[in-house]
């Protein structure tokens, strides 16, 4: 009520004002990293550097651009971490135990969309509570991952899966490409398509959608589904740049992920947001990480700031939705 | 009488019929357990198992106890673990330079005060609870890594290990802790005006505003109880294992969610009680128990306790609604 009885000279505002308002946060949190870094660390600002964030960067854009599509839909996916660690720790027993690639591949690919598939079916039939689906599905992917390697990591990979990292097409490392292809595809299924719509619509006023009578739960779970299923093709990068696939070695990636959405202005209500901020945000974060690196942040203070920058992130976002 | 049946609140129906789904589900539960456990391991029914298992449910309550009351306002505490693992770190380390007092009050106080951040956070700070809780268990997390180093301390005063190992008329003294909690919060949620508060949020919030009820006060309140209790769990744990150190909080999550699930708390809020987490604890403790006597690796842990979440939530939902099918 009181929203609407404001003066309307207080809803006047400057442009200017609304650009700065309206901007993820993720411009400044880049902004402000790039200042910083420039100034402190000689290092940052060299060809070398630059192009290691953006491969390090790859993975967390592949994975917090399918966690963009969730929390769009006032979702969330706290599995996608411990998933990313069992799809690798798949694929890579696979390929030494002498499967071709392409099988490995495939196997991973369905277990993400596996996985996907159970957590949109509990959530958009069952109507259970999305963070406590995924973290249902956190523990269970876990623990799969880590009976299946015993608790340690699966190393000796053949050479070829080192392409997914290192190998470069077009004078462009795979990584790039990858992460461009999963942006495109994710934008046209987001933009063009009856699914995008629905995405936007489930988060956006999932009751009228009911009411209407559009059946909606398929949509719902293929979100979830095609989470996971970027989810497997980060794990390919992920393992290939370790050389080696480890149980755990996502835990703690979706934090990033959801970081990088809500920075790129992505919301938790109602369904406003896209996956072009995501791309800014995932910048956001990957240079964040480097730069603690650079500066000499150990991980463990690096654990604690992520988490600072997330609350303060969303923080921002909801003081923002409230049209001061 | 079938019109006084018809203006019978759907809301009070529903939580009658969830109350005898989640009571009789959890007591074939128990029995199961029981039954095969006996027939499986011969070691099962035996005292000092029987104690093992106490001891271990009380635990295990100690760690949901502050998370079922979150979960009643309709929010959630995912930092409970990473509170209570850097709350043992600050105590064990005052505790083992022999400050007793300090070490048992440090730990108190990080709970309360990260928990105090998180009810700030979401009320003020408009943040969903998922969402501040998990930013403050990576920063709980983290502050544990730096301020241990990696290190691992341990011995503590026997003093101090009383109430962790120690025993009273026989009975481990983790499990007379539990049953007074269990006692104190009981009471405090049925009788006193916070505990009446909490239920009313959690059933429904907007009522409750326009009730004129200081709805931001009670969840921060709620939300500091928490990181409270977590704190207090922290002690007990590290009393009963004698040592701690920076990860000790990080596979303590997702078990003290299926305790408050099992215990039949009602993710959506309103529904359930601080009972039901008691006996959560005391399946989840059977069913630790069981796979530690047949030797099941420690690996199926977390996805067993995944499992049970998701079974748990789920069986109550669908179970619940067929009662309800069934009345109308």
């Amino acid at each position: 009520m009181a929203e609407t009885a404001l003066h309307p000279q207080l809803i006047q505002r400057s442009a200017t004002l609304d650009l700065v308002k309206k901007a993820p946060g993720a411009f400044y949190l880049l902004a402000l990293m790039g200042v910083v870094l420039t100034t402190w660390t000689p290092g940052f600002f060299t060809a070398a550097n630059l192009t290691n964030v953006a491969l390090q960067v790859a993975v967390l854009t592949i994975v917090a651009l399918g966690m963009t599509l969730v929390i769009l839909t006032e979702g969330i996916d706290l599995s996608l971490g411990p998933m990313l660690g069992l799809c690798g720790v798949a694929a890579s027993l696979m390929v030494i135990a002498g499967y071709p690639l392409i099988a490995a591949v495939a196997a991973a690919i369905g277990i993400g969309a596996a996985l996907g598939l159970l957590n949109g079916s509990l959530i958009a039939v069952a109507g259970m509570p999305p963070f406590i689906v995924t973290l249902g599905t956190f523990g269970i992917a876990q623990s799969i991952a880590t009976v299946l390697t015993g608790g340690d990591s699966v190393v000796r990979l053949p050479g070829y899966y080192r392409w997914f990292n290192d190998g470069i097409f077009l004078a462009i490392p795979v990584p790039i490409w990858a992460t461009a292809a999963v942006f495109a595809v994710t934008w046209i299924l987001l933009y063009q398509t009856k699914f995008g719509r629905y995405v936007f619509a489930i988060g956006g006023n999932r009751q009228a959608l009911k009411l209407a009578g559009t059946r909606v739960s398929r949509y719902h779970i293929a979100v979830y589904v095609y989470a996971g299923v970027l989810t497997a093709i980060a794990s390919f990068i992920m393992t290939a740049r370790m050389n080696a696939a480890h149980p755990t070695i996502g835990v703690g990636l979706e934090f990033d992920a959801i970081a990088a959405v809500i920075l790129g202005g992505t919301s938790f209500e109602k369904g406003h947001g896209g996956i072009a901020g995501t791309i800014v945000g995932a910048l956001a974060v990957g240079v964040l990480r480097n730069g603690l690196n650079l500066l000499g942040v150990g991980t463990e203070w690096q654990v604690a700031i992520v988490g600072v920058v997330i609350i303060t992130a969303v923080g921002l976002d909801s003081i923002r939705g409230l049209n001061l | 009488m079938s019109v006084q049946t018809h203006l019978l609140p759907a809301g009070i129906a529903r939580r009658v019929d969830h109350g005898v789904f989640v009571v009789l589900s959890r007591l074939l539960a128990i029995i199961v357990l029981v039954v095969v456990l006996a027939i499986l391991s011969p070691q099962f029914l035996s005292w000092g198992n029987f104690t093992n298992v106490m001891r271990q449910a009380s635990l295990q309550f100690l760690m949901a106890a502050g998370l079922t009351i979150v979960v009643l306002t309709g929010g959630i505490d995912l930092a409970i673990g990473a509170i209570l693992g850097l709350a043992a770190c600050l105590s064990a380390s005052l505790l083992s330079q022999g400050h007793l007092a300090w070490g048992i009050a440090s730990a108190l106080a990080a709970g309360l005060a990260a928990g105090s951040v998180n009810g700030l956070l979401v009320t003020f700070g408009r943040i969903p609870p998922f969402i501040a809780t998990y930013g403050m268990l990576w920063i709980a997390h983290g502050l544990g890594y730096v301020f241990m180093k990696g290190e691992v301390i341990y011995g503590l005063p026997e003093a101090f290990r009383f109430i962790g190992a120690g025993f009273l008329w026989g009975i481990p003294v983790p499990v007379i802790v539990a049953l007074v909690l269990l006692a104190v919060l009981h009471v405090m949620l049925q009788g006193t005006v916070l505990g009446r508060a909490i239920y009313a949020i959690g059933g429904n919030p907007s009522a409750a505003r326009l009730s004129g009820m200081p709805v931001r006060a009670r969840l921060i309140v709620v939300y500091a109880l928490s990181g409270l209790l977590s704190g207090f769990a922290a002690l007990v744990v590290i009393a009963r294992i004698n040592a701690a150190d920076s990860s000790l909080g990080e596979d303590l999550l997702l078990p003290a969610i299926a305790t408050v699930c099992l215990g039949g708390t009602s993710l959506f809020g309103g529904v359930g009680g601080i009972a039901g987490t008691a006996i959560g604890a005391v399946i989840l403790a059977l069913v630790v128990n069981g796979m530690n006597l047949l030797g099941v690796q420690t690996f199926w842990q977390s996805g067993v306790m995944g499992a049970i979440i998701l079974i748990s939530v789920l069986a109550d939902q669908v179970g619940g609604s067929r009662l309800i099918g069934k009345r109308s």
